[in-house]
């Protein structure tokens, strides 16, 4: 079994092929399964732990304040024990909801989120499930969390959660035009929407170089419609706390309130990927054409360190939008969808087709 | 058997949607309640609720010497503690005709506008935090500890100060007081940039102040909103220029006015107010007279019989103290005019057919104090 941390293909495959090996097709499918299955479910609680101690780190800075330093050295157990708190809360019951909604509602969310991660490719050959819809399918089960957060609002029996609710729902639908459109963009020019391949193809250069301006439009596009479709500021309206105190999730408590809560950096961690590998190249190093000796050196950093830092730096900047930007207006956040991105974004689209027809794309 | 009836949608029965915003909601900072009437996201009517922090002040002075007083004035706007003794100190030494000592009247007008900037700084952190800005609470906050740290040397509280008597101080100011507002004014004046950067030029911003929540001078005028909410509708009404107190004369100052009377303008007025009264304590900081800090009172002050009223300018407006004495030791009716109370009135009619995004961004943009509404 050769492990070799710049290919991961013989390593996933030579297991593949030994628990076939050694059991039926069913069982091995099945054992396969959950060992995938419980290697994103720890995957998944770390990630969340770890993205709400970086956004509780780097708020405090851009506050001038210190952020968690207690529990552990810098404070980072603090998430931990947060959960721990919020396992042991008591899950209180509300009058008069929905009880089988209000109940399915967050795990729903979390659900959407967690099916997300499978297609997402994090080094050479490190991914569950290579789609060839891969982008599609990410955009279609990203989009179901929406249902989780309606149905949320409307079982609470708050008239809050239930404004937060439908501010969400048009929120959600308007975006999920511009995320698809400029990913669109990037199909046009890779012509494919397996995430492997795209992320192959732009071993010669990142597809934000290589599509000229129209990919780099389609990127800031992505970047504004992705952080309004995972609910967070400035377009965090679902849950505007100084207007609707908490939006849907107002009535939730205990650990349902922490599947919310952990969907929600869950999502920006997707969206993240989603950028990170559809526009700067997923795992791919930076390579400059011609600079052999950087390109060699550019080699040598690890696939899953180049992933990990091109998602960790959007999901930076999108930290850095909410904690320095004031909330839009309802009508200002479905003005700036209708208005500006969507004719934007369709224009960028036929120059990207025009590009790619004519060939001058590097 | 029930018969099913196809209703026209218009016999179908209409509820008004009713949304209690408070006594405990992240943006009304403090226990006001308004009950909104909603159509959708368009707030159609607002009514205000107030008695959740009633504390029976006024009824309370009915029982309280002059000197006592004051103690109680401090827990109506809390944000401007000094102003309001200032008022029941003026009032006071005006019945009895006591000349204050040159020095108490520059110390004062220096520790109002200090308390003013405070004030100010305060209401700009939450402005900002009530449109989705959080940076800005911390960044309002930090520099208003400053001016809170000068007041805890000089007389050892930081909100609630009750520093000023009748006749003059409770005590002489610290040595290093004169240094530390300065190098305040000079710190400040380089963080107020930082202000302007993160929210005034801010686009988001823009958008969500401008032609939000207008009130015409007319307006203004008719629900008596003054100081720096009317003066961003036009209406010329600082109580320093109209009836001087205090050193108010000695200084050059401009009324800041400005024309639009939205949220922006609002907003703006108290940016550049902040801006001008670092100018009038950078003129009365030297200047500064030698002499006692009080001038000596009968220990028991009895107003004689008659009416008073006394007013100034504190952060939010106008306040005014109405005091009816019949030559007793107390007051025999004492009654505040207090421009949070005033200011909320007209938050219904500015606010109606607005979003309620915008309703929060408009009660925020009239500076509300809770206290000071119910006293």
């Amino acid at each position: 079994m050769a492990f070799n941390i710049y290919d991961f293909t013989t390593f996933t495959q030579s297991i593949d092929k030994a628990l076939y090996e050694w059991l039926p097709p069913f069982w091995a499918l099945v054992v396969e399964m959950t060992i995938i299955g419980l290697v994103f479910l720890i995957f998944y609680a770390v990630v969340g732990l770890f993205l709400v101690y970086a956004e509780r780190k780097v708020c405090a800075f851009m506050q001038n304040r210190v952020g968690p330093n207690r529990v552990g050295p810098y404070g980072v157990f603090q998430t931990i024990a947060d959960f721990i708190k919020l396992l042991m809360k008591e899950l209180v019951y509300i009058k008069n909801s929905d009880k089988l909604l209000f109940n399915i509602a967050p795990f729903i969310v979390i659900i959407a989120s967690f099916m997300a991660i499978a297609a997402i490719p994090f080094a050479k050959g490190l991914h569950a499930i290579d789609f060839d819809i891969g982008i599609m399918y990410v955009v279609a089960v990203t989009s179901l969390g929406v249902v989780g957060v309606l149905l949320a609002g409307w079982s609470s029996n708050n008239k809050y959660s239930l404004i937060g609710a439908m501010r969400s729902g048009a929120q959600i639908i308007s975006y999920e035009l511009s995320v698809g459109l400029s990913l669109l963009t990037i199909i046009v020019l890779a012509g494919t929407m397996q995430f492997s391949q795209i992320v192959e193809m732009q071993s010669t250069g990142w597809f934000i170089f290589k599509g000229h301006i129209p990919a780099f439009i389609a990127f800031v596009i992505f970047l504004i419609a992705s952080t309004a479709e995972t609910n967070r500021g400035p377009f965090d309206l679902a849950e505007a706390e100084s207007e609707l105190t908490a939006g849907f999730h107002t009535e939730y408590s205990g650990i349902k309130f922490a599947f919310f809560f952990l969907a929600e950096y869950m999502n920006m961690f997707i969206v993240a990927s989603i950028a990170a590998t559809v526009f700067l190249g997923g795992w791919m190093p930076f390579h400059i054409y011609g600079w052999e000796g950087f390109n060699h050196i550019m080699d040598f950093i690890p696939p899953f360190v180049w992933y990990a830092g091109k998602t960790a730096f959007i999901i930076w900047m999108m930290m850095w939008f909410k904690w320095t930007f004031p909330r839009l207006r309802i009508d200002q956040l479905l003005t700036l969808e209708w208005k500006y991105l969507l004719p934007i974004n369709l224009v960028n689209i036929l120059i990207m087709a025009l590009i790619v027809l004519m060939g001058w794309h590097f | 058997m029930k018969e099913v009836v196809n209703l026209p949608v218009d016999s179908i029965e209409r509820e008004e949607y009713h949304i209690n915003m408070g006594p405990q909601h992240p943006s009304t900072h403090g226990v006001l309640r308004l009950v909104v009437t909603l159509q959708g996201e368009i707030v159609k009517k607002v009514q205000p609720h107030c008695g959740y922090i009633h504390r029976g002040i006024e009824k309370m002075c009915e029982k309280d010497t002059y000197q006592q007083i004051i103690h109680l004035t401090d827990r109506m706007d809390y944000l401007s503690a000094h102003i309001n003794n200032h008022a029941v100190c003026l009032l006071v030494e005006g019945a009895l005709q006591v000349e204050v000592p040159e020095r108490v009247v520059y110390i004062r007008t220096i520790l109002d506008e200090l308390n003013r900037i405070a004030s100010h700084q305060l209401w700009w952190s939450s402005f900002g935090m009530d449109l989705g800005g959080l940076t800005c609470f911390f960044y309002g906050l930090r520099d208003r500890e400053k001016i809170l740290d000068i007041f805890e040397e000089s007389f050892g509280s930081r909100l609630l100060h009750s520093y000023y008597l009748p006749g003059g101080l409770m005590q002489d100011i610290h040595p290093n007081f004169q240094n530390r507002v300065k190098e305040f004014i000079k710190y400040n004046r380089r963080k107020i940039k930082d202000y302007d950067r993160i929210l005034s030029g801010n686009i988001i911003f823009l958008e969500r102040s401008q032609d939000v929540g207008v009130m015409s001078k007319e307006l203004a005028i008719n629900y008596g909103v003054n100081g720096p909410s009317g003066r961003g509708s036009g209406w010329a009404c600082d109580i320093r220029k109209k009836y001087p107190y205090a050193a108010y004369e000695k200084v050059e100052f401009n009324e800041v006015l400005r024309t639009e009377g939205d949220t922006y303008a609002r907003y703006m007025v108290r940016m550049q107010e902040i801006r001008e009264s670092m100018n009038i304590i950078e003129q009365l900081i030297d200047n500064i007279p030698e002499g006692d800090f009080s001038v000596k009172m009968k220990p028991i002050i009895k107003l004689p019989a008659g009416e008073y009223y006394q007013r100034v300018e504190s952060a939010r407006g106008e306040l005014g103290v109405y005091c009816i004495s019949d030559g007793n030791k107390t007051p025999f009716r004492m009654k505040f005019r207090t421009p949070s109370f005033v200011n909320l009135g007209v938050l219904d009619t500015i606010s109606r057919e607005m979003k309620i995004a915008d309703l929060v961004a408009i009660g925020a943009s009239l500076d509300l104090v809770i206290p000071d509404i119910d006293r």
